[in-house]
């Protein structure tokens, strides 16, 4: 390796941040849906209903037992055998806000179990239907309890989108693996920098996070 | 307007209430007293359908609380409930406590909650807690936001469950004025307390329960110096 090798950073950075650019957007979708998915099922997984009981709690043994790449290659590859065709991007949009789900779901059921079962009675007590009360009381704080695990999954699932250059979407490690395949070298500059593109955003997410946990602790 | 014929509540094996019976008339204010694990909170816990009863009839103003038809949130805007761990919501403030179910609930417009919830501070003498949160009070104080936010809804009757038996002794009295001051206003209340002062002094009836039934019941003067059952003997000897 040589320190010219350096000197491809200008050539390689505009199609990298353009990759990063697909990686932070595809990562932000796959959050908000992914929260969504949880949210609901996490739900489920309380109620008293045996069949949606059952059916969330086998969504999310699957889910979590098997690889994510694994799952984005179902998506991609095996769902076209049965007609379904999703582009790179939806495809990675989908297996990872439904592999989101399931792990955002385990957290989201932590959350209501952690809030004393007397403030369900209090808003119960009010009149408030078991939604309203789940809407307004229940879940806001159980949110804040679980601020840091769901800022943990976001950084996991913004490594984990790396991922979805096996598929062909457009993010950063897929830029850099054509670049490297293209100039037949320099991978150390290339990889270095995606890592560091990564580490860019995870480095003050895991701050925030570290910061809303000591908040918690204190208790305020 | 509180009917109970023969309720029964069991928690899987466990029978915890044996047939209770008895009625409760607007404007009354009936204390229960009774032994640990008598069935207090859970009798208290079925008048507003925390708890569903096993077997047996609950009506409020005359609608079937166990029916399949009564729609229990209804029922529940007029039957208000004060616990002993007061379980104010601690992510909001004393005011948005006492609006969120008025609004939500009934549909009253925020400028209306808000004025409902001053005037009620007022009357359980926190005014200048209006923007507080609940960890920023004391426990007689939030106790007090608790009832105001239970009158909030307008309830025709008021259930308190040991109301001040978590709060430090110098905090009692703040409560039970408040109390006092709500019945002398005519509101009907069921209070679980061994406050004997306030029993005497504002209880209508009291009632002994003991292993899930009611044993005895009468006014408090009679009950608490003639008690006729051993059972009641015994326990009132304990705390008196
Ligand atoms: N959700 C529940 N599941 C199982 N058992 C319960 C439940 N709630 C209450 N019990 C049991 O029912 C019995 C009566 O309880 P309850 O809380 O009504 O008594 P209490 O008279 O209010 O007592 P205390 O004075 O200690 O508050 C107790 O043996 C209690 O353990
Ligand atoms: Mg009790």
């Amino acid at each position: 390796m040589r320190l010219s090798d350096w000197l491809v950073l200008p050539e390689i950075l505009p199609l990298m941040l353009s990759g990063l650019k697909v990686t932070v957007t595809i990562t932000f979708f796959s959050v908000f849906t992914g929260l969504l998915i949880g949210t609901i099922v996490g739900l489920a997984r309380l109620s008293r209903n045996r069949l949606l009981y059952i059916l969330t709690t086998i969504y999310v043994e699957v889910i979590r037992g098997t690889p994510l790449m694994v799952q984005l290659f179902m998506t991609y590859y095996a769902l076209p055998e049965i007609g379904i065709h999703l582009p790179p991007m939806i495809a990675g949009w989908v297996t990872f806000s439904v592999n989101s789900g399931a792990y955002v779901s385990e957290v989201v059921r932590a959350g209501i179990q952690s809030i004393d079962k007397g403030q369900m009675e209090a808003a119960r007590s009010l009149g408030m239907s078991w939604g309203q009360s789940m809407r307004y009381v229940v879940l806001p704080q159980a949110f804040r309890n679980i601020m840091p695990p769901l800022g943990n999954e976001f950084i996991m699932l913004l490594k984990d989108s790396s991922l979805m250059s096996v598929i062909a979407v457009p993010e950063v490690m897929r830029y850099a693996g054509l670049m490297v395949g293209r100039k037949g070298g320099y991978a150390l500059p290339i990889y270095a920098t995606s890592g560091l593109l990564y580490l860019m955003l995870t480095l003050p997410l895991s701050m925030v996070v570290r910061r809303a946990e000591r908040r918690l602790a204190k208790g305020d | 307007m509180i009917e109970l014929n023969n309720v029964h509540k069991y928690f899987d094996q466990l029978h915890v209430l044996k047939g209770v019976t008895n009625r409760v008339h607007r404007g009354e204010v009936v204390v229960i007293i009774g032994p640990s694990g008598s069935g207090k909170s859970t009798l208290l816990r079925c008048i507003n359908y925390l708890e569903e009863p096993t077997e047996g009839e609950i009506r409020v103003d005359g609608v079937k609380l166990n029916h399949s038809g009564t729609n229990i949130n209804r029922v529940r805007q007029d039957v208000g409930m004060v616990f002993q761990s007061f379980n104010l919501f601690p992510h909001m403030s004393v005011t948005d406590n006492i609006t969120l179910a008025p609004k939500k609930v009934r549909g009253v417009a925020e400028a209306e909650a808000k004025e409902t919830a001053l005037e009620l501070l007022a009357k359980v003498g926190l005014s200048d807690k209006a923007t507080a949160y609940p960890r920023q009070l004391s426990g007689g104080q939030q106790q007090r936001v608790a009832i105001a936010r239970a009158l909030a809804m307008r309830p025709r009757v008021l259930l308190f469950d040991e109301p001040t038996s978590a709060l430090d002794p110098e905090m009692i009295g703040e409560v039970l004025d408040v109390m006092k001051a709500l019945a002398d206003d005519g509101m009907t209340m069921i209070v679980v307390s061994h406050e004997m002062g306030f029993a005497r002094e504002v209880g209508d009836r009291v009632l002994f329960m003991d292993e899930g039934q009611i044993v005895e019941e009468g006014c408090p003067e009679e009950l608490f110096s003639r008690p006729q059952n051993p059972r009641t003997q015994a326990f009132l000897s304990k705390i008196l």
